[in-house]
């Protein structure tokens, strides 16, 4: 089994920022994740990250890792499934093997949240999508609809508006979420059309999409339209319960973040996390890389008290 | 490195091989999610080198009769081919030693 001192699960803002922070302290830091950049790496145009007046999502996501690269961390792709603790160490477990550390911090974030509707694991990726940047060039031409009151499903429907040859936007109520800018743009825009008080009963299709069949949330009103393709964009959860053994090592809210301190310290020693997955108001990418920041200097100060070596304040490089 | 097809060198490397599995990544340079795939799949292009197995790359903007003929609706879509048919499919990033196990499997 591999021996590190400092794991990070998650390679986004929070995560790489975690990495960078951590191996300039020299110690030797492994990144364990599903992917690169998570949210921001499906991001069009980001123009609030500081230093960057304007960056393409997936390139800043590039730019993070080549920088915890840089530093010394060592990145892998692996979905980590398990985590134990072994005397004052933690032992997470991933398809590969076995990896060890007595610092891991948690960086992984949230996952998209599905609408529940029948049909829609079935025809995920059939038709049924969570990223219009990603997907929505594939529907050219096509009728689709999106489903959402908030800035996403707005800005979808927007984007969308200029591929598509028809954007139905599905909200359950009549009020949106979303800024006014962006309601008044779609509202503008020709090809879009509101469906207020809607939700989606079912999505039906064979092998792909046909049709989706739609409620009236005030009425109970049943009716049926025809789409090549659904993007939900309806918000993201908490994925706690995709790592075994980690809910119930230490505190959680309501809404499944896991609760930090102002030191980025979990309940649980050793314990550390950043970013998205947490309690700390305010979902940023500037927000996580700040917080995954904090999260490595406060794991070098517990470290060293582990040790029982003297405190080291200041970066080594 | 894996290699980008089009349409006629689809039908010669990925239909008409018959040696071995054939890993086709579904593409687009405008999908972040790919471009955290394309490394991936170069490395595992150049891994699998001489023991029969394929992999290539293709880019369903400027093919989209390819994408259209194999319902690609989501990318990246990851498909294995063997004897000229699809045998698996996988949507989203993927890790190598998955994908590699896969295709040893259809050896």
């Amino acid at each position: 089994m591999e021996k590190y001192d400092v794991i990070i699960i998650g390679g986004a803002c929070a995560g790489m920022s975690s990495a960078i922070y951590s191996s300039r302290r020299e110690l030797k830091t492994l990144v364990l994740t599903k992917d690169i950049g998570g949210q921001i790496a499906i991001t069009t145009e980001v123009e609030n990250y500081p230093g960057y007046e304007s960056i393409m999502g997936p390139e800043l996501a590039q730019k993070l890792k080549a920088q915890a690269e840089k530093s010394g961390a060592e990145i892998k792709m692996e979905v980590v499934t398990e985590i134990k603790k072994a005397g004052d160490d933690y032992i997470l477990t991933t398809a590969n093997g076995e990896y060890q550390a007595p610092v891991v911090i948690l960086t992984f974030g949230l996952k998209q949240r599905q609408l529940g509707a029948k049909g829609e694991n079935e025809l995920t990726g059939r038709g049924v999508a969570y990223c219009a940047t990603c997907d929505g060039p594939l529907f050219r031409g096509k009728k689709v609809g999106v489903v959402g009151g908030g800035n996403s499903s707005f800005d979808a429907a927007e984007y969308l508006s200029t591929l598509a040859s028809e954007v139905h936007l599905f909200n359950r109520t009549d009020k949106y979420r979303a800024e006014d800018v962006l309601v008044d743009t779609v509202k503008a825009a020709k090809n879009i059309t509101i469906h207020n008080f809607t939700e989606i009963e079912e999505f039906v299709g064979e092998q792909r999409l046909e049709k989706v069949l739609l409620k009236n949330t005030s009425t109970n009103e049943a009716s049926e339209i025809i789409l090549d393709g659904v993007f939900i964009e309806i918000g993201w959860v908490s994925q706690v319960d995709s790592i075994k053994g980690l809910k119930d090592m230490l505190e959680i809210d309501e809404r499944g973040y896991v609760v930090v301190d102002n030191q980025s310290k979990t309940s649980a020693p050793g314990l550390f996390a950043a970013g998205d997955v947490t309690n700390t108001p305010f979902k940023q990418a500037v927000i996580s890389a700040g917080e995954g920041a904090k999260a490595s200097m406060s794991a070098a100060v517990y470290l060293q008290r582990l040790k029982g070596g003297s405190i080291v304040i200041n970066n080594k490089k | 490195m894996a290699t980008e097809l089009n349409n006629e060198t689809f039908q010669k490397e990925v239909l008409d091989y018959k040696e071995g599995p054939v890993l086709v990544d579904f593409h687009a340079p405008w999908c972040g999610p790919c471009q955290m795939m394309g490394p991936i799949i170069d490395e595992l292009g150049s891994e699998v080198e001489g023991s029969g197995i394929k992999v290539f790359k293709v880019d369903v903007d400027a093919q989209q009769e390819l994408a259209q003929k194999f319902g690609v609706m989501s990318i990246p879509t990851l498909i294995i081919f063997k004897d000229g048919k699809p045998k698996e499919t996988m949507m989203g990033v993927q890790q190598k030693e998955n994908l590699k196990s896969m295709l040893e499997a259809n050896k």
